[in-house]
């Protein structure tokens, strides 16, 4: 498992994703994976071999490289990465639970023919009801593990940018000694390439979060504007056979509830048991 | 992720670009990216172990490096590369946007569109016209953009193309002033002047597909001017309004199907 691994993972996440989330999803891997893979890499590669300091003192170098780098860059961005990007599981689980909620129903309908399977398979979710509240969440958690992950960066090497000189006076260090890191300015330019581009990662889903938010109010307007267009009274036509119907249609949609509750509730379900046309 | 993921996400776009893009893509990946990493990364590879300087002190050998080198050249080509092949995935985004609203259009069952099944959708390519038509003389402007920029980086960092043998040192705690000397010159400066042309071959082939697509515009307004022209008063007003359905209609559905597999 690695890199091209979760690539993998994450490219069916792709699809039920919104198109601010598919760019967000772009930025991750190229510019901060494929950076980190096939530049950054190398440059961090010798820091400890290259690290070197004024000193014959057996283990003062070790020891020094140890307390002013406690996790290396690499990693740190390693592990924000890989942190960042599996709260879109969260969403490609829930995708999947309700594909299989929809087979179930095709199947119960008497519609499990391969080409409807198939369709259920590749067809695009709509980002609504539960599955809305799932994809927020994990937009969220992105948002914090972002933010948690710069905030780490900032505390272990401050001001984000790599010196060129150390003083160390650890012990077995004889009085202070003068440490050297190997590239400090390519390291840094590296650092606030992936700050940058970390920075841009945040705005995007801000961006998502807020987009998310409008759409789930615009939708919820346009569905409180509907009832009253109906025929006769307002307790009349939610009576009506229409507004039952509609509302079945779109638990249907929304997956919420058990299925079988829902088709022993209605009965006649069955016979017009074609899958609301919701994508 | 690696070249080899890039290779795969940039494949797919070959397929909608003209046939100098698709040129650019192969002497991008062949003469660019193959190169450095069969062979650039290998000689870069002891760049600063192999970096010697005429003294004992500690830490004058990593001071001089990070002097004289603050970005090495495979980073500062990578960053290139990566850089200059992204823009066509702008292309590729408006390209799976207009293949949605296809499908949209197909499932609503439109007359306008027709399409046999949603599968013929997936691989038609789409002429290079309308709104895709600027979204890809955007992407080969940053391409050009990119491609500048990173050449005038080099140029000022380096001073020149040119690797020297031979750099003095006098950066703290170098004693005085200190020589250092690189390893395998030559073979950079070899390597460097290769990624050089073939980054100016790129660039050219960047501004002939821009002319090449504002050629194309210009004829295409032309014939568009041209032909009312013809029937100034031999037809009336629908007739002209079904002329120009038709013209629509065939101008966005009327597409050639290529069966590429991606």
């Amino acid at each position: 498992m690695n890199w091209a691994g979760l690539y993998t993972v994450l490219s069916g996440v792709n699809r039920h994703s919104t198109s601010i989330g598919r760019i967000w999803l772009s930025v991750i891997f190229i510019f901060r994976i494929m950076v980190l893979v096939v530049a950054a890499e190398s440059v961090w590669g010798d820091e400890k071999s290259a690290f070197t300091c004024n000193t014959q003192q057996p283990g003062c170098n070790s020891v020094c490289y140890d307390h002013f780098f406690p996790i290396s860059h690499i990693r740190l961005w390693a592990l924000q990465l890989i942190l960042v990007t599996t709260p879109a599981l969260l969403v490609a689980m829930h995708v999947a639970y309700q594909q299989h909620q929809e087979k179930k129903l095709l199947v119960l309908t008497g519609h499990a023919d391969a080409k409807h399977m198939e369709e259920v398979k590749k067809h695009k979710m709509r980002i609504s009801g539960s599955l809305w509240w799932t994809y927020v969440c994990s937009v969220v958690f992105r948002l914090l593990f972002e933010a948690v992950f710069m905030y780490i960066f900032y505390m272990l090497y401050p001001g984000y940018q790599m010196v060129r000189l150390v003083k160390c006076e650890a012990y077995p260090c004889p009085n202070t000694v003068d440490c050297f890191i190997s590239r400090p300015t390519e390291k840094t330019i590296f650092t606030v390439f992936m700050l940058v581009t970390s920075s841009i990662c945040i705005v995007l889903n801000m961006a998502e979060l807020v987009y998310l938010v409008v759409q789930a109010c615009a939708r919820r307007g346009r569905h409180n504007s509907n009832p009253p267009s109906g025929k006769g009274s307002f307790y009349g036509h939610k009576l009506s056979s229409e507004y039952k119907q509609n509302e079945i249609n779109q638990l249907l949609t929304e997956q919420d509830g058990s299925l079988k509750d829902m088709l022993r509730r209605n009965p006649d379900l069955q016979e017009k048991g074609d899958r609301c046309s919701a994508c | 992720m690696d070249w080899g993921a890039l290779h795969t996400i940039l494949g797919g776009v070959n397929k909608h670009s003209t046939s100098i893009g698709k040129i650019w893509l192969t002497v991008l990946f062949i003469f660019r990216i193959m190169i450095l990493v069969v062979a650039a990364e290998r000689v870069w590879g002891d760049e600063q172990d192999d970096f010697i300087c005429n003294t004992l002190q500690p830490g004058c050998k990593n001071v001089c490096y990070d002097h004289f080198f603050p970005i090495s050249h495979i980073r500062l080509w990578a960053l290139q590369l990566i850089f200059v092949s992204t823009p066509a995935l702008l292309v590729a985004m408006h390209v799976a946007y207009r293949r949605h609203e296809k499908k949209r259009q197909f499932r609503k069952g439109d007359q306008k569109c027709a399409y046999k099944d949603i599968e013929e959708i997936r691989k038609q390519r789409f002429r290079i016209e309308g709104s895709l038509w600027w979204t890809y003389t955007s992407s080969i402007f940053f391409r050009l953009v990119f491609e500048a920029v990173f050449m005038y980086a080099f140029y000022f960092m380096y001073d020149g193309f040119r690797m020297p043998r031979l750099m003095k040192c006098n950066a703290w705690p170098c004693p005085n002033t200190v020589d250092c000397f690189v390893s395998r010159p030559t073979e950079k400066t070899v390597f460097t002047i290769f990624m050089i042309a073939v980054s100016s071959i790129c660039i050219l082939l960047n501004v002939a597909e821009l002319c090449y697509l504002l050629t194309k515009f210009f004829l295409r307004r032309s014939r568009k001017a041209a032909n009312p022209k013809h029937h100034p008063n031999h037809e009336n007003k629908e007739e002209t309004k079904q002329n120009e359905m038709n013209e629509l209609i065939s101008d966005s559905c009327h597409n050639t199907v290529i069966g590429f597999s991606s």
